[in-house]
């Protein structure tokens, strides 16, 4: 066994075209999005509109730097909430499929539960928590309800997708069940987790939102839904689109990040990671 | 199947033999019968080839004889030293594919066997790296599988099954998916291997030409269920090489030994 195989691990060839694509394809969107802003801008200005109306997006932005103070802290309030949310969904959600794996039983018993959660609208769940639960905690059960579902099922598919062979491979050198699952199942349910926490994220996000405007003019809350609805009562229209400007930001920046972690994790040898030349 | 799990412990056989199958049938939960019965005893050292049609059973067999799976009936030897030390394990498999982890790195996947058997780190490193060697992998220890071709991946997936030092080989259709220059290669290699470490090899395989070629002995089989049709012993001068495989013997070898597999494919289709 003197050489290897002759065939060379894959080159990558930087192709211009490939880049010129890339650019074009963050490019664009930008574009749009500008043409949209002037577009708006001068729509309002031609024809006079007043703000509470439909706020210029000059009018947007000068609202968001003025009432910054109030509006961070809500986004930051938000914030907890949807991260307590959502590692509540990862854990709750991991840990769940990791029973169901272990036992069929119990997987016959509570899966038809957690799609009966899944399937109910939470906005109809969140008065009734918010009856029985303080409202903190009520807005970080509704986030979980909402996140946890992806992750379950997704980490389900993932043990479940384990390649025969390698089980087969597990079973001859006669692993227990516990080296089966930290050398196997999980790592090679990994990329289905990072797919339903990708999911999760922006979830528990909408169900932090759901929560808070349910819990609305009867909760204390400061969140940035709360400063929507409570704005919107006020006609006070600017500051609606600032905090909704900022719940959509979160909104990518979790999803960006989770995309981000995903990438990481899995770009030495998972397809979804890897270039299209490869 | 009681009398078969009891007999798998059994230890060094008087007769030399590393595996020794006596009545083995496998039927499978839906009925269908898939294999047997068959009786098949394969010498310490041997090469012996398990030829046949697709679904004749020879899968079956590596699993039963590697303790995956557990005959319906019969009883099912297979030696193994009387103590078992370091991580060592009697067999090592080699599937139709690499089978091997993409998470992780060449050695990492190497190493495996041994880390199962809680061997200490540094010590199962080593002799990863050893097995790596054997099979002239060692530059690419760091790689990933994905970065690797089908045929170094097929070398990873042999240095696996060579670092638990086992006794038995059992090998399933390891090289068919790979292209024949490839194959040749790596069947000389095997070759080598087999010839400096005295491993017993039961290696499957659909193709005449590479079972004639590697094997000291190859058995026959029919399908539906998997029986043992023919046994026919090839013998040349060793080492074996690539004027084997064009002498006339071989020519011969082969037509003898596709004559006696024509009827396991008769009244197929093609």
């Amino acid at each position: 066994m003197s050489r290897p195989d002759g065939s060379q691990p894959p080159a990558t060839p930087a192709s211009s075209s490939n880049h010129a694509l890339r650019v074009v394809r963050i490019a664009l969107p930008i574009l749009v999005l500008t043409a949209g802003i002037v577009l708006w801008e001068l729509v309002v200005r031609t024809y006079d509109i007043q703000p509470y109306v439909l706020p210029a997006p000059s009018v947007i932005l000068e609202t968001l730097v003025r009432d910054w103070d109030v509006l961070s802290r809500s986004l930051l309030t938000t914030l907890l909430t949807t991260f307590e949310g959502f590692v509540a969904a990862a854990i709750g959600g991991v840990a769940l499929a990791l029973l169901f794996n272990l036992s069929k039983w119990l997987e016959y018993s509570l899966f038809p539960y957690a799609v009966v959660l899944q399937v109910t609208p939470v906005i109809a769940i969140a008065p009734l928590l918010l009856i029985y639960l303080s409202q903190p905690t009520a807005v970080v059960v509704c986030a979980w309800i909402v996140a946890f579902f992806p992750v379950l099922s997704n980490t389900t598919l993932g043990l479940n997708s384990v390649d025969r062979n390698l089980a087969g491979l597990f079973q001859l050198y006669g692993a227990s069940k516990l080296q089966t699952l930290c050398f196997l199942k999980l790592p090679a349910a990994l990329p289905y987790i990072l797919g339903g926490l990708r999911i999760a994220g922006g979830l528990s996000l909408i169900g932090a939102v759901v929560a808070e405007i349910a819990a609305g003019s009867a909760g204390a809350g400061s969140g940035l839904a709360y400063r929507i609805a409570e704005s919107g009562y006020r006609l006070n229209i600017p500051r609606m689109f600032a905090a909704l400007l900022l719940l959509s930001a979160a909104g990518i920046v979790i999803y960006g990040l989770l995309a981000l972690t995903s990438y990481l994790v899995l770009r030495r040898w998972h397809e979804s990671a890897l270039g299209k030349e490869n | 199947m009681t009398n078969s799990s009891a007999s798998r412990e059994a230890d060094v056989n008087p007769a030399g033999l590393a595996v020794d199958l006596r009545g083995v049938v496998k039927t499978y939960d839906n009925g269908v019968a898939a294999l047997g019965p068959i009786d098949l005893e394969v010498r310490r050292g041997e090469f012996v080839s398990l030829l046949g049609p697709s679904g004749c059973g020879k899968s079956t067999a590596l699993r039963l004889i590697a303790g995956l799976n557990a005959p319906t009936s019969g009883t099912v030897h297979v030696a193994r030293p009387a103590v078992k030390m370091n991580g060592n394990h009697p067999i090592g498999f080699v599937f139709q594919e690499p089978t091997l982890m993409p998470w992780t790195t060449v050695r990492e996947n190497v190493r495996l066997p041994l880390k199962l058997a809680q061997v200490p780190f540094s010590a199962a490193r080593a002799r990863a790296d050893a097995a790596l060697a054997q099979v002239g992998l060692s530059e690419f220890a760091d790689s990933y599988p994905r970065e690797l071709s089908g045929g170094m991946k097929m070398r990873v997936s042999l240095a696996r099954a060579l670092v638990t030092d086992p006794d038995i080989l059992l090998m399933d259709e390891p090289f068919a998916a790979l292209d024949e220059i490839t194959r040749f290669r790596l069947n000389n290699d095997l070759l080598a291997l087999w010839r400096n470490l005295r491993k017993t090899v039961i290696f499957v395989t659909h193709s005449v030409f590479e079972s004639v070629y590697l094997s000291q002995r190859v058995l026959v089989m029919t399908s539906r269920p998997g029986r043992i049709a023919a046994e026919i012993g090839i013998e040349t001068t060793e080492p074996r090489g690539e004027e084997f495989r064009t002498s006339a013997d071989y020519a011969g070898y082969c037509r003898k030994v596709s004559e006696a597999l024509a009827p396991a494919y008769s009244g197929r289709s093609a």
